[in-house]
């Protein structure tokens, strides 16, 4: 709120709980690597052998999470105030769907592992487009319609992964299984997911104003001076991108982008120019810790970090749902 | 002079035939009441007026500009419209509501300054729900929520007001407080249009009246000429009387003669 505002402090608080979870997720692995030999690596020193492990492994593997984490939390947030429903996530338009058809469709065809990322972005792609030109109907899309036609879909790209799943011989399948949950083992480069990521941030911030007025129903924003159906589709295109990027990085993790919007509600207000940063820092301190969970509970077996959101975010949303009134 | 004009317009409302197309004049001061009976189009007319459904035929023109030429925020910061319902997708709180009337007026990167926090302030006490500010909306009673969004629209500081209903689940009380409002406004050189389903209301606050049939015909002018009992009756389908209480008109349904009722026992 104008006047006296927690904003500046509550996004330094997300800034600095990031900053940490990337330092644990430096240090914590098969060789821990503590406070001062991390500062030696980083500052061109250190053992040849931990630089070796820090700058080619954990740290691309690090930024890649924390990337994913903010473009799922951005997408969450940005797809509820599109859809007017709190309880909407980035894959309930049936794009996770349409890049598991894709990145599965792939790796069945044998395709090296660059081009799986490629694979799952253009499934996504193509999954947007159809959702919002099948959602068109008689008279443009409502959020109704654009939601029901997205969970149709959804279920019917559902049935195309079983479909390939059974097809697949036996040792791809765990590679897929591990895809469809989400996993950042197979993060390449956290480049791509950071260059999508910085722009989208600072272009959400002049656009928060316009959807908190949104968030009170299209007509009421357009008696508000508001271009509705513009700002619809930018956030539409905007946060398909940004999910788009996050499975081709990850594949479908689950429940950061449904979680973290959410719970900052919960704590912040629903101040979108607050809760669009906030949902970036936070979504991306998260999966950077669940992925070094993922990493450190079962060494050395790896987890897919999709387990451990799951796991970590079914029962807070349940009990925030419970909770709430 | 006028502020808000209407050419030839026919709302859009499925199923219906044209009726005769509504050429209406409105003035800065004016103060118009929009009767007629249920599903008549007061809102689609209202909604039309302020540009947010497109018109069957005709055109609306704001000081002389036509709507569909201007920018949304351009009309926004000249008129407002109060809905009679509302949505809250997320909860807000009652002085973000309010500070939500002034979106019209700042850039996308200005947060809202010291005088818009000054006006959201000034709407909710003349609203008389300061005392609100920091609740959420959603945990409001249907009156106290009326009153935050006719506070909205008065934090945008408009010189058209659209308002539909506008004494919805108010009580007598807050139902006269807002008329006096409206009514201070016009005075101020704002025009005021409302759609109201209480013909004592309008009789007793507009001062030109806009009947709507459910035909689509339609005839307007200024209020004492419109007050004709057998007119009004027409409107309604329904016999009135008239009583005048302290000089202003009174209409109640008349009490049909005994036995003149078939669906009587």
């Amino acid at each position: 709120m104008p006047g006296v505002s927690p904003r500046p402090l509550a996004l330094a608080l997300l800034a600095l709980a990031g900053a940490l979870a990337v330092a644990l997720s430096l240090a914590v692995g098969s060789v821990p690597i503590h406070g001062a030999e991390l500062w030696a690596v980083f500052t061109g020193g250190g053992d040849p052998l931990h630089r070796e492990l820090l700058l080619s492994l954990r740290l691309p593997r690090a930024l890649a999470a924390f990337a994913t984490g903010g473009l799922l939390g951005l997408a969450g947030a940005l797809m509820q105030v599109l859809l007017r429903n709190p309880l909407a996530d980035p894959y309930v338009l049936g794009l996770s769907g349409g890049a598991a058809v894709g990145a599965l469709g792939a790796m069945l065809l044998g395709a090296a592992a660059v081009w799986v990322p490629g694979a799952a972005f253009v499934g996504a792609l193509l999954s947007t487009v159809l959702v919002f030109g099948l959602a068109q109907g008689v008279g443009g899309w409502t959020p109704t319609r654009l939601l029901l036609t997205g969970v149709v879909v959804a279920a019917g790209w559902g049935a195309v992964v079983t479909f390939l799943l059974t097809l697949s011989p036996a040792e791809r399948l765990p590679g897929m299984l591990y895809w469809l949950m989400g996993d950042l083992s197979y993060a390449r480069s956290p480049w791509p997911a950071w260059l999508l990521l910085v722009p989208a941030a600072l272009l959400v911030v002049p656009l928060g104003r316009g959807l908190n007025v949104l968030a009170r129903g299209p007509l009421l924003a357009a008696s508000l001076g508001v271009a509705v159906r513009p700002l619809e589709i930018t956030v539409y295109v905007l946060a398909s991108a940004l999910t788009a990027m996050a499975v081709s990085t990850a594949g479908s993790v689950g429940f950061v982008g449904l979680v973290v919007p959410h719970m900052l509600r919960l704590a912040l207000g629903n101040d979108q120019r607050l809760i669009l940063p906030a949902s970036v820092l936070a979504g991306g301190a998260l999966l950077t810790l669940a992925d070094t969970l993922a990493r450190t509970l079962l060494a050395p077996q790896q987890l897919p970090v999709g387990v451990i959101t799951a796991l970590l975010g079914v029962p807070t949303f349940l009990l925030l749902l419970y909770r709430s009134r | 002079m006028t502020v808000l004009t209407t050419q030839d317009l026919v709302i859009d409302i499925p199923g219906r035939a044209d009726g005769r197309p509504l050429t209406l004049r409105v003035a800065p001061g004016q103060r118009w009441g929009v009767l007629g009976p249920n599903g008549v189009g007061k809102t689609t007319l209202l909604h039309t007026l302020a540009g947010l459904r497109a018109p069957r035929a005709g055109r609306v023109l704001l000081d002389d500009t036509p709507l569909e030429a201007l920018k949304r925020k351009r009309v926004a910061q000249r008129l407002a419209l109060v809905f009679q319902d509302r949505q809250d997708g997320f909860p807000a709180t009652v002085l973000e509501t309010a500070l939500i009337g002034r979106h019209p007026f700042l850039a996308p990167w200005r947060r809202e300054g010291a005088e818009d926090l000054l006006l959201a302030r000034e709407a909710l006490a003349a609203l008389a729900v300061s005392h609100l500010a920091d609740r959420l909306v959603t945990t409001l009673s249907g009156g106290e929520r009326q009153r935050v969004a006719i506070a909205t629209a008065l934090a945008q500081t408009p010189s058209v007001w659209l308002a539909d209903e506008p004494t919805n689940h108010l009580d007598l009380h807050h139902q006269v407080a807002v008329m006096k409002l409206l009514r201070e406004r016009a005075g101020r050189g704002a025009a005021v249009v409302m759609g109201l389903h209480d013909l004592n209301l309008a009789a007793r606050w507009c001062d030109h009246l806009l009947l709507l049939y459910p035909d689509g015909q339609h005839c307007f002018g200024p209020a004492e000429a419109m007050l004709e009992p057998t007119a009004l009756a027409r409107l309604y389908g329904q016999p009135l009387t008239m009583a005048r209480v302290g000089g202003a008109p009174v209409f109640v349904p008349a009490d049909p003669a005994p036995g003149a009722s078939d669906d009587r026992p």
